[in-house]
């Protein structure tokens, strides 16, 4: 029970500036760890949804919880274990790798390659965040020169 | 009508019924400074310092239950005022403090006087605005004071540009509020409520724990008529004092580091704590793995992040103290006082075996004993307020408080130098009782500079210096756990306190004896004026019992 587990938050609040500070600061004040985070602007709507990745005991993400709710720009808070999650990942491999062994990679990761330029070759790869973590393990023997992971993005069942 | 954005300002305090506010002119404010100048309305108290103007905010506000409110300037005036914001954020004190900043144009160049005001109060305020637009001030205003009272009270800083209060628009004060985003409980679930009766009526030995919500929720009347209808005894935090009245048969006495032998031992006995208010804050608690081991836990607190952070309750009740309360009265009926006859008994023995009480030594004048002096003179006719250390412990156990908002001091933060500025805050909210500030020789000093303020103001606090020429409360913690290593504490240099007062038109007095501090007390309050009274009291008091930091509630050093 007083375990420290992977916890996805969804916080959505009033689009103002100020209002990422508030909570990345509740965070950092209280030495809370941020393992990743998105935000954007809900369409249509004067509101943005931010993704939160922690990792906490349930006492501690109780209380993030309800700190984050305390904020006055905060609508809604939403913790759940069953959301739909998705991670994006783009990755630079040098240009003498194999590119269809690359290619074939990534296709199996839900993605495929973006870019082929002089020096590099770039793909993406969108997937569940455990598959996302698979495949960054199985694309080091393409030697990749940089990778990028965007956080993860959540949905309600 | 356009007007300007610092008209706007002081129209708007006009529309909230603001009377008073309390503040520190410069560069960034100035264009509502001058709005000020222009009307009668409001009246303007002139602080020697920012921190002070922010006390004596909080300190109106504590009094008064009403919205308190500071006007600093930008960069220095500001971060002075931040002990203030963080202070009120502690305790829950409703107020508004409104900040000057440099011209829009000119944020983020480290310009004179320029600081990220926004960035340092976001972590010791409610809420905060940097306003951009003087479009915005009016809705901005309405919505500090509301979200200042509302809900669980606190601090809200405004930061305004000086080129936004020198921007004319229209104003138009908005008549109703409304914030999506926000939205205080007030009422309490009924299920949870019944939850609670049905553990009250099973329990054996249930103890009511008062903090200092059923103060600022003005609730103390359904507190009493709470513990009288059901015979519950009832222990006080600091925060508490004066919610049940000292000669209550219920009360026990205050609970905590400080408290006494039978509040804690009741405390860590019960079999069922009915928190009201209070939120289980370390100086009550004690070591939290060993409080309270066999109580299961009502908490009803309008802060939903106050419950299950420190103790896991059992059922949390979420709401307006004044509202659950109402709601729970009519379902106590079926409680008889008669039940919980020999839990009162124990703890009357208890109350016995060890009061609150201090060895009278002949020629020496014991701080208690002063304490004890006000009470009897003054009673419910003083407003007591503290600084922080020993004098402030002292004041909780020994003085007689018949009232809710009687006490006002700095629980949550601690803040040496609270008490003076906040004690004149006190008197311009309630000027018909005496505003007497309990201090020590080491707080005193932290806000000195207020004397000019309530010689200039004619607002007659009356400074009780328990004196013992040192930081008594860290020299206590030194004497019992650091060997008597007085490491800076002794505060043997010292002032002329009479001198002091004098030099800035107060009266200053120096007493050794009880009957001298009478008689220097009675003068005071009969000259009408502001005073230092300087109190030679027993250097090596402590203050017992003690709860050691970290030790067990219920492991109390008795003497």
């Amino acid at each position: 029970m007083n375990q420290n587990q992977r916890h996805v938050i969804s916080v959505i609040v009033k689009n103002e500036s100020n209002v990422l500070a508030r909570i990345s600061g509740l965070f950092a004040g209280r030495g809370y760890n941020i393992e990743s985070l998105t935000v954007a602007p809900i369409p249509g709507e004067e509101l943005s949804r931010l993704t939160i990745e922690t990792y906490g005991t349930n006492e501690i993400v109780e209380q993030i919880e309800k700190q984050l709710n305390k904020l006055i720009p905060v609508l809604k808070v939403i913790e759940r274990d069953d959301f739909i999650e998705k991670e994006m990942a783009i990755i630079k491999v040098p240009i003498e790798e194999n590119l269809s062994d690359f290619d074939a990679l990534c296709r199996a990761y839900n993605g495929k390659i973006v870019n082929v330029g002089t020096n590099a070759i770039i793909g993406m790869v969108a997937d569940d965040p455990k598959r996302v973590a698979f495949f960054i393990e199985a694309v080091k023997r393409f030697h990749p020169l940089e990778i990028i992971r965007s956080g993860v993005v959540a949905i309600e069942r | 009508m356009k007007i300007s954005g610092a008209k706007m300002v002081v129209e708007a305090l006009k529309k909230e019924g603001v009377k008073t506010i309390f503040g520190y002119p410069g560069g960034a404010i100035m264009n509502v400074y001058d709005e000020l100048y222009k009307q009668n309305d409001i009246q303007h108290v002139l602080t020697r310092h920012e921190q002070g103007a922010v006390h004596a905010a909080e300190g109106f506000a504590k009094i008064t239950g009403e919205v308190g409110v500071a006007l600093v300037t930008s960069g220095p005036g500001f971060t002075n005022a931040v002990t203030g914001l963080a202070n009120a954020y502690m305790d829950s004190t409703p107020i508004v403090v409104i900040s000057g900043q440099v011209p829009m144009s000119l944020i983020g160049t480290d310009a004179f006087q320029e600081i990220d005001a926004v960035g340092i109060s976001r972590a010791c305020t409610k809420h905060n605005y940097l306003v951009t637009d003087a479009k915005e001030l009016p809705r901005i205003i309405k919505e500090a004071f509301y979200i200042a009272r509302s809900g669980r009270p606190g601090p809200v800083h405004i930061d305004i540009p000086k080129d936004v209060t020198a921007q004319i628009e229209e104003f138009h004060y908005p008549e109703g509020i409304s914030i999506p985003t926000y939205n205080p409980v007030t009422k309490g679930e009924m299920e949870q409520i019944q939850k609670a009766i049905q553990l009250i009526k099973e329990s054996k030995r249930p103890l009511l724990y008062i903090g200092g919500g059923v103060i600022n929720s003005n609730s103390s009347n359904l507190v009493r008529e709470f513990a009288k209808k059901t015979g519950i005894p009832a222990v006080e935090t600091l925060m508490a004092r004066g919610a049940m009245g000292y000669d209550n048969p219920l009360l026990i006495s205050m609970v905590g580091m400080h408290g006494s032998y039978s509040a804690n031992i009741a405390m860590s006995e019960a079999d069922l704590i009915i928190s009201l208010g209070a939120r289980f804050d370390d100086r009550v608690t004690g070591k939290l793995s060993e409080f309270a081991k066999g109580a299961k836990v009502i908490h009803v607190d309008i802060d939903p992040s106050s419950i299950n952070k420190l103790v896991k309750v059992d059922v949390g009740i979420v709401g307006d103290l004044n509202f659950v309360l109402s709601d729970m009265l009519p379902l106590l009926d079926e409680v008889e006082p008669e039940r919980f006859q020999e839990w009162r008994e124990t703890i009357e023995k208890n109350e016995k075996l060890h009061p609150l009480k201090y060895e009278k030594v002949q020629g020496v004048l014991k701080p208690q004993e002063v304490i004890e002096k006000i009470g009897e003179m003054l009673g419910n006719d003083a407003n007591i307020t503290t600084d922080v250390g020993q004098h402030q412990m002292w004041a909780g156990q020994f003085y007689p408080f018949t009232r809710g908002r009687q006490f006002n001091t700095s629980g949550g933060l601690g803040t040496m130098g609270y008490g003076f500025p906040s004690a004149m805050g006190v008197k311009v909210g309630d000027p018909n009782r005496v505003s007497i500030n309990i201090s020590g020789d080491g707080s005193i000093l932290m806000n000195i500079q207020e004397l000019m303020t309530a010689v200039e103001y004619k607002i007659p606090v009356i400074n009780v210096i328990l004196n013992n020429n040192y930081l008594g409360m860290v020299r206590q913690w030194q004497t019992l756990f650091y060997d008597d290593r007085i490491s800076e504490t002794d505060l043997s240099a010292q002032p002329d306190f009479i001198k002091l007062a004098e030099s800035f038109g107060g009266i200053g007095y120096r007493v050794e004896t009880i009957e001298e501090f009478e008689k220097a007390l009675k003068d005071a309050i009969s000259k009408n004026v502001v005073a230092l009274i300087d109190v030679k009291v027993d250097r090596r008091e402590n203050v017992m019992p003690m709860v050691p930091a970290g030790g067990s509630l219920y492991n109390m050093i008795l003497n």
